[in-house]
């Protein structure tokens, strides 16, 4: 790579709501909305497993789409409303997704979970998932290493009611 | 007595997890946060000639770029490397040692900056130039150089004349690809400098008390300088036994510039650590017409760096599983230009048993015997390498049990002989096995006046559960209701633990809660008959027993003064009590984990597409703690062995010494639709000898003969036999 410049690109101030909060904040154009998440704004319930697109443990809804975060520049979200992990469970209560992982023990290390629970919200959106293969399918972008697959969509069909 | 352990409990750290609020390693704030960005030699072997940092330097906002040649000082001793799990023989590498390069990845130099961004941008502008050196990084072509290691292994009887008198036999070489774990966490640190040279690690290890040991030995720091604190792994499978390189690198920063520093390793850079070894297994059986086995011959030839041993029990699984009168097994190690191995979930067996079990099923083709009743014939009540009995082995019940789950009954035995529509079915089984381990634990359990109870212990959970049946054990040794019970765990100053690994922390954890427990119950028994007109006072102290926040006569609840108002009357706030425990060695027998696994593949016969539509597994592994966490581990392992059968492989360019497939996307592991059915069957198992809860521990046994029941399901199904893993449709088509 040729060496064409050593100086860093300029902040530039965007707005974004996240969990129902607008946010300002002064961002270079470099920086991943995942990286604007877990470093600038601390809400690290976001993970990067890869950051490059390739694992899904930074899913998070994007005006109510599932997206990855690390595949995205945080100043093109100017504007957007963006749901973590966080913003999911309501008054304290768990999100029924949330729940339903916990009942059906959908994960073990607990890492790529938020991007799982985040995807399936993504998922039960779209309403493009009518059974167990189809879930399979459109939550093959989700990685989990600890091999919870099974117990994801038990957790996911009991939340769509076909359990 | 028993209102948790053996029960479903749910993950007592569930809520964290779904929330986001459960903190990993690279996510804990600090103060005026440095972020690490590491830079990797791109030659296998060499030396660094030129590293020019000057223009990296000039970027603004980096802070510092750390090389071998501007750093701190590290120990200069083998031995001040040697972490508790490192091999015994060779050097261990050393992070920003010198100028050496000695495999492909290696870290070099470390940019520090005031943000992520900028460290990972200067990075870009570090100038390497290196001195390289002749290198040899494959394992086939320098098989010939395989020097034999010494393993435990004892020959017995002549295995090669018996292999040659015997009437029917099999022999075949098994080649196992290097494989790297993945954890879906990247590799992370954030040492927190804390003032006056003392630092708080947060970092991403199966063993708090492993690294900072190893950082104050390396850094020449007193204990009570280092913290090392873990509380959430995401994921590690051996990954995080050893010190990882970036928890070097992290402390290494922080005590160079005063200041806290973080540092996440790259997926990409993952792949410069540890990993399950390249392995040639060569089998050789031979058997009688009726299926005994005279003669077992195992030999393992696998990857090692130059500069350490690392090798596993990949060949001793056969004296265990299959009685025969004469054996010889041993285990050979090429050293090559590439990072040492390290632990990967069931290492030595999971590639091991493999190879036996693939040559199992081919013997019992040769046999035409059912593969099971092949099994039956030669299956061994004793472990022969040192002719012991086993504690318990329930694996008959394993594969009476999975076969009928499966429906193995119903198998038509000639390869090609199942079909559904345009694919062919295959269905397949193999054994698994593993050791049921357990280590010395100290827990420390501090019981309040309110009927709460914290119980600490240094020990780590990477998703296995720990938390969970440390609660669980503790709930009912206490007789409180779990939600009184809060766990600490995986912090250095807590009570001593070992790395969480080899399936040993579940009985040790447990068991070590028991007799911090039973220091409790003593110290109120002494309260409680201390008492005026105690209800208790002629009761003797056995008799006393701990239930429903009482202290109370067993078989007599009138009896009992709850535990506040022991509490009160002795003017106590908090009773706190820790105890080592240590199992007691006991060698009289052998101890084992045991499973049948049954795989059904359907393999279309165009594409040579193979799909694993159904998986049993029928395991024997003593008492379950937890039967959904326990059904969770099980099932994740079995993924794992659908990943090994099928998907996984490291490759290197042996031309440039390097990994090609260094990401998530290349290196394939099983996704969701990667993924059917999985039904795992706990076989009962009681074992009063083994410990007293009779735990054996489940992390490894789960894959261990898995990738064997898919090859040879795919061999029933296609009548191709695959030895060259992973099972790809390419070798299919061949």
């Amino acid at each position: 790579m040729a060496d064409t410049t050593d100086q860093i690109p300029e902040r530039i101030p965007i707005n974004l709501v996240v969990n129902g909060a607008r946010r300002t904040l002064e961002i270079a154009p470099w920086t991943t909305l995942l990286d604007a998440l877990r470093d600038r704004l601390e809400l690290t319930g976001t993970k990067k497993g890869c950051d490059h697109g390739q694992c899904g443990a930074c899913t998070v809804l994007v005006d109510g789409r599932r997206i990855n975060s690390c595949l995205t520049l945080a100043i093109m979200k100017d504007g957007a409303e963006i749901t973590t992990i966080e913003g999911l469970a309501a008054n304290g209560a768990l999100h029924p997704l949330q729940q339903a992982f916990v009942d059906h023990d959908a994960f073990q290390c607990g890492y790529c979970t938020p991007g799982q629970i985040c995807s399936a919200a993504g998922l039960l959106a779209e309403g493009r998932a009518r059974d167990a293969d189809e879930i399979r399918e459109l939550m093959s972008g989700n990685l989990c290493r600890c091999g919870a697959y099974p117990n994801i969509v038990a957790a996911i069909e009991q939340v769509m009611g076909r359990s | 007595m028993n209102a948790y352990v053996g029960t479903p409990t749910s993950r007592v750290d569930g809520r964290a997890k779904v929330t986001g609020a459960a903190k990993y390693a690279g996510e804990f704030a600090a103060d005026l946060l440095l972020h690490g960005f590491v830079v990797a030699a791109t030659i296998p072997r060499g030396r660094i000639a030129r590293l020019d940092t000057s223009k990296a330097l000039k970027v603004k906002g980096v802070v510092d770029v750390l090389t071998h040649a501007h750093r701190p000082p590290l120990a200069e001793q083998d031995e001040a490397w040697k972490d508790e799990v490192a091999p015994e023989q060779g050097s261990p590498f050393r992070p920003l040692y010198d100028n050496s390069v000695k495999f492909n990845g290696q870290p070099i130099a470390l940019v520090v900056a005031e943000d992520w961004e900028t460290a990972k941008f200067a990075a870009t502008r570090i100038r390497v130039e290196y001195e390289e050196e002749a290198f040899a990084t494959d394992l086939e072509s320098e098989r010939t150089k395989a020097a034999k290691v010494d393993q435990p292994h004892k020959p017995r009887g002549d295995a090669s004349a018996a292999l040659t008198r015997a009437a029917v036999h099999h022999e075949a070489d098994y080649v196992i690809p290097s494989e790297h774990h993945n954890p879906m966490e990247l590799y992370a640190t954030t040492a927190v400098w804390d003032g006056n040279g003392k630092l708080t690690v947060y970092d991403k290890t199966q063993g708090v008390q492993n690294v900072q040991k190893f950082l104050c030995s390396v850094f020449g720091r007193k204990p009570n300088e280092i913290r090392v604190i873990s509380p959430y792994v995401g994921g590690a499978f051996g990954s995080g036994l050893r010190p990882q390189h970036q928890v070097v690198l992290a402390t290494l920063g922080a005590l160079a510039l005063k200041r806290s520093v973080r540092v996440v390793l790259t997926r990409h850079q993952m792949y410069g650590l540890g990993y399950r070894p390249m392995t040639i297994e060569h089998v050789a059986l031979g058997a009688n017409r009726d299926g005994t086995l005279e003669a077992v011959m195992h030999e393992a030839i696998a990857v090692t760096s130059r500069f350490e041993n690392f090798s596993r029990n990949d060949t001793g699984w056969g004296e265990q599983l299959y009685k025969s009168p004469n054996s010889r097994l041993s285990h050979k190690l090429v050293h090559l230009d590439v990072a040492t191995p390290c632990d990967m979930r069931a290492p030595g067996a999971a590639s091991g048993v493999c190879a036996l079990e693939c040559a199992m099923d081919e013997l019992a083709v040769a046999l035409k015997l059912d593969p099971i009743e092949l099994r039956l014939r030669c299956y061994s009540d004793r472990d022969q390498s040192e002719d012991l009995p086993y504690t318990s082995k329930q694996l008959r019940a394993c594969y009476a049990r999975g076969a009928e789950a499966f429906g193995w009954s119903r198998r038509a035995p000639g390869p090609r002989s199942m079909r559904d529509g345009k694919e062919l079915v295959g269905w397949g089984m193999a054994t698994g096995v593993w050791e049921a381990l357990q280590m010395p634990v100290a827990v420390r359990i501090v019981l309040t006046a309110n009927g709460h109870a914290e119980v600490s212990c240094a020990a780590s959970d990477i998703g296995t559960g720990t938390y969970t049946i440390v609660a669980q054990v503790a709930a009912d040794a206490l007789g409180l209701p779990i939600e009184n019970i809060s766990v600490r765990l995986a912090d250095s100053s807590l009570p001593q633990a070992p790395v969480e690994g080899g399936s040993w922390m579940a009985a040790s954890s447990a068991h070590a809660v028991l007799g911090a427990a039973e220091e409790i119950r003593q110290e109120l028994v002494r309260r409680v008959k201390a008492m005026p007109a105690s209800p208790l006072g002629g009761v003797d102290a056995p008799d006393i027993i701990l239930v429903d926040g009482t202290v109370t006569k067993a078989g007599d609840r009138s009896r009992a003064v709850s535990i506040a108002d022991i509490m009160r009357h002795s003017k106590l706030e908090r009773i706190e009590k820790e105890k080592l425990n240590q199992f007691e060695e006991e060698k009289s027998y052998a101890r084992n984990t045991h499973s049948a696994v049954f795989a059904e593949v359907k393999v279309d016969e165009q594409l040579g597409v193979i799909r694993v539509t159904r998986v049993v597994s029928a395991v024997a592994a003593g008492r379950i703690l937890n039967t959904k966490t326990g059904r969770s581990q099980v099932m994740g392992s079995v993924v794992w062995g659908i990943g090994m059968a099928l998907h996984e492989e490291t490759l290197m360019d042996h031309r440039f010494g390097r990994i090609m497939n260094a990401n998530i996307a290349e290196y394939h592991i099983p996704v969701n639709a990667d993924v059917h059915d999985i039904d795992v069957i706990f076989v009962d198992e009681p074992d009063d000898r083994i410990n007293r809860l009779g735990v054996k521990g489940l992390g490894e046994i789960g894959i261990v003969g898995v990738p064997a029941a898919i090859a040879n399901a795919v061999y029933h199904a296609t009548g191709k036999r695959i030895r060259r893993f992973p099972i790809t449709l390419d070798k299919l088509l061949d």
